[in-house]
């Protein structure tokens, strides 16, 4: 308000100078309310939204997460933490959450280190330098379901494109979809075709930022390419490296739609060997009906993304930290 | 030596005229591999779906395309379980709609943010940043409940209205209009006598387009792609492509054929779009990064 007042109380006597009419007064009376609160109006929208699909939901999960709550009965008795209790005593939870970091680990690693690569690439002064981007980022626009119906073939334990390749090579085949580990690094590859071309194209972003007479001095100094990379690059890109990371981890903790859709029943697989989090969710809500335990894994998977979130955060403040103390020392 | 456009010696072939270091042979031959692995499943799901249903066992199955692409295509959108012309109709209402709606609210939500000074506007704006650490996806269970008490669910409205506006939206907006547009032009307009919204629709809309066209673009893909909530929401009689697709799947396992046509095709609507207007979308989602 009292930022406001000054130019309220100026701008009437600065348009209108002459004795306010009757219309001219409506109008300067929805022009002073227009100032004064539209904007309210304009940003209104988004907070109701959120409020209606974010904030109430997550507050209503907590609180389904500790009745006994079913799909088709609705809501049962309260039991405190007892779904917890039951989903915490449940093979399958550690199984989910076991596959859900492997996944993240495997597919995260592969996205920022290609990533980078194509970054630098990119970043050099290429013919056509548009198209290439695009190019890039072409798989993204595929939906993951297509990915996933696509790989899945290749990935065909029988038939598949890459056991056949192996198999002419004399080489043994793989079991993607009875062995856990293949099934993760199938999955964790689906993944990543999605996305490293638009991690590469945020990374180059924060690549064409970095002053470009850097380079010029590293290569009189007689710095390598490499040199300059691991030198210049990637200290210099470290914001938008920690942007990318953590897009990442939210992300990549929620998967569901490339494990779903990794064989035609949906369910991470006869022994769970690709069951993640938020199919186990699923599992319990659509199949078993369950949404009071439905809604507990949920909440256990909103503290483990902001316990990893904060890890995150705390590392890389550190690396920030030591990094500008080192600069500053030499 | 003589000509050292063609042979540039090694120290001039790190700069030039503005200053990028310049592509070597290792640059293109890199891009090129990586292009070829993203066409590579595209070629794969064509040609086994332009084959017959014994293309994918068939080891000695060669690399030329076959000629049943258009018959499983057929067999695709004539399937009754499969709904595909629903799909597809509803897949452009729903993305249509959402991409439309987040451009003119975030847009709105930005023009406030970025050139309307109000009370609290510093830490409401620090809130919409703040609630993109908040996963919507968990909270799908409490919001099926919902839907399903408002009998929406089976219906498009359920996968539209969570959507219509979107943190990223408004950040993205705020950033823009805050760089782009003088504070005179809004002032001069106020003093002309507009109201605010006169100057959102008249100066702060046509102004914003570039940023605009990246958001439009973007949201239209992620709604286009998105898979979970509508695979929650809605069922086999009404859905969206990626569904419908989900329902080939389960109901066609045996025959690939079928199956990877049908993701080809309607992936085909999302190529054009990018073809034409991809440009727009790679240089946008530049720029986001570099501000951001």
């Amino acid at each position: 308000m009292t930022t406001l007042r000054p130019s309220h109380r100026e701008s009437p006597e600065n348009h209108q100078a002459s004795p306010p009419q009757p219309t001219r007064a409506l109008s300067s009376r929805f022009a002073r309310w227009d100032k004064k609160y539209s904007a309210y109006v304009y940003i209104l929208p988004f907070f109701v939204l959120f409020a209606l699909v974010g904030a109430i939901p997550l507050a209503y999960t907590a609180w389904v997460s500790l009745n006994d709550w079913s799909l088709i009965g609705g809501q049962g008795d309260f039991i405190g933490f007892d779904n917890y209790v039951a989903v915490l005593g449940e093979r399958n939870f550690w199984i989910a959450l076991r596959n859900t970091l492997s996944i993240f680990i495997i597919q995260v690693i592969p996205q920022l280190v290609i990533g980078l690569a194509i970054a630098a690439a990119l970043d050099r002064n290429l013919r056509n330098g548009t198209l290439w981007r695009m190019g890039v980022l072409l798989p993204f626009i595929v939906m993951p379901v297509a990915v996933a119906l696509i790989f899945n073939s290749l990935y065909g334990d029988q038939y598949g494109l890459i056991n056949t390749t192996l198999q002419s090579l004399g080489l043994p085949t793989v079991g993607w979809h009875s062995d856990v580990l293949p099934s993760h690094i199938a999955i964790a590859t689906m993944v990543d075709y999605r996305w490293t071309g638009y991690a590469a194209l945020i990374l180059l972003a924060g690549m064409q930022a970095i002053p470009r007479d850097y380079y010029e001095a590293a290569t009189l100094d007689g710095a390598g390419s490499l040199r300059q990379f691991f030198s210049i690059t990637i200290p210099q890109l470290r914001g938008t490296l920690i942007f990318v990371i953590v897009t990442a981890t939210i992300g990549g903790l929620q998967i569901f739609d490339e494990p779903r859709l990794f064989d035609d029943q949906g369910l991470g697989g006869p022994d769970g060997q690709w069951l993640t989090l938020t199919l186990y969710l699923y599992k319990l809500g659509w199949n078993d009906l369950d949404f009071g335990r439905a809604s507990a894994v949920a909440w256990l998977l909103f503290c483990l993304i902001a316990i990893i979130a904060l890890i995150n955060l705390f590392i890389t403040t550190r690396i920030a930290s030591s990094a500008r103390r080192k600069r500053k020392g030499e | 030596m003589s000509t050292p456009r063609l042979v540039p010696n090694p120290t001039k072939r790190r700069r030039n005229l503005t200053g990028g270091r310049r592509a070597g042979f290792g640059s293109y031959a890199f891009l090129a591999l990586c292009l070829v692995i993203g066409f590579l499943p595209f070629y794969w799901s064509f040609l086994i779906g332009s084959g017959d249903s014994g293309t994918l066992r068939d080891p000695n199955r060669s690399w030329i395309p076959g000629a049943n692409f258009l018959e499983n295509v057929g067999e695709v959108i004539n399937n009754p379980t499969v709904n595909f012309w629903a799909a597809l109709r509803n897949s452009i209402i729903v993305s249509v709609t959402v991409a439309a709606s987040v451009v003119f609210f975030s847009t709105l939500a930005g023009f406030a943010f970025a050139k309307l000074k109000f009370r609290g506007r510093g830490w409401l704006l620090t809130a919409v940043v703040a609630t993109t650490a908040v996963p919507t996806q968990l909270g799908v269970v409490p919001l099926f409940i919902i839907m399903s008490e408002l009998g929406w669910t089976g219906t498009i409205g359920a996968v539209i209205i969570p959507n219509l506006v979107t943190a990223f939206g408004v950040f993205w907006m705020t950033q823009y209009l805050g760089q782009v547009l003088p504070d005179e032009l809004i002032e001069s307009a106020q003093v002309d006598g507009a109201n605010s919204f006169r100057t959102f629709w008249h100066i702060v809309l046509p102004s914003a387009r570039p940023a605009a066209a990246m958001l439009g673009l973007f949201t239209f893909i992620a709604t286009w792609t998105d898979f979970f909530w509508p695979s929650i929401v809605l069922d086999a009689r009404n859905p969206t492509l990626p569904v419908s697709l989900r329902l080939l799947q389960a109901n066609y396992f045996v025959d690939y054929s079928i199956v990877l046509a049908g993701a080809l095709i309607a992936t085909i609507p999302l190529l054009l779009l990018f073809v034409l207007a991809g440009k727009q979308l790679v240089s946008g989602i530049m720029q986001g990064a570099v501000k951001g």
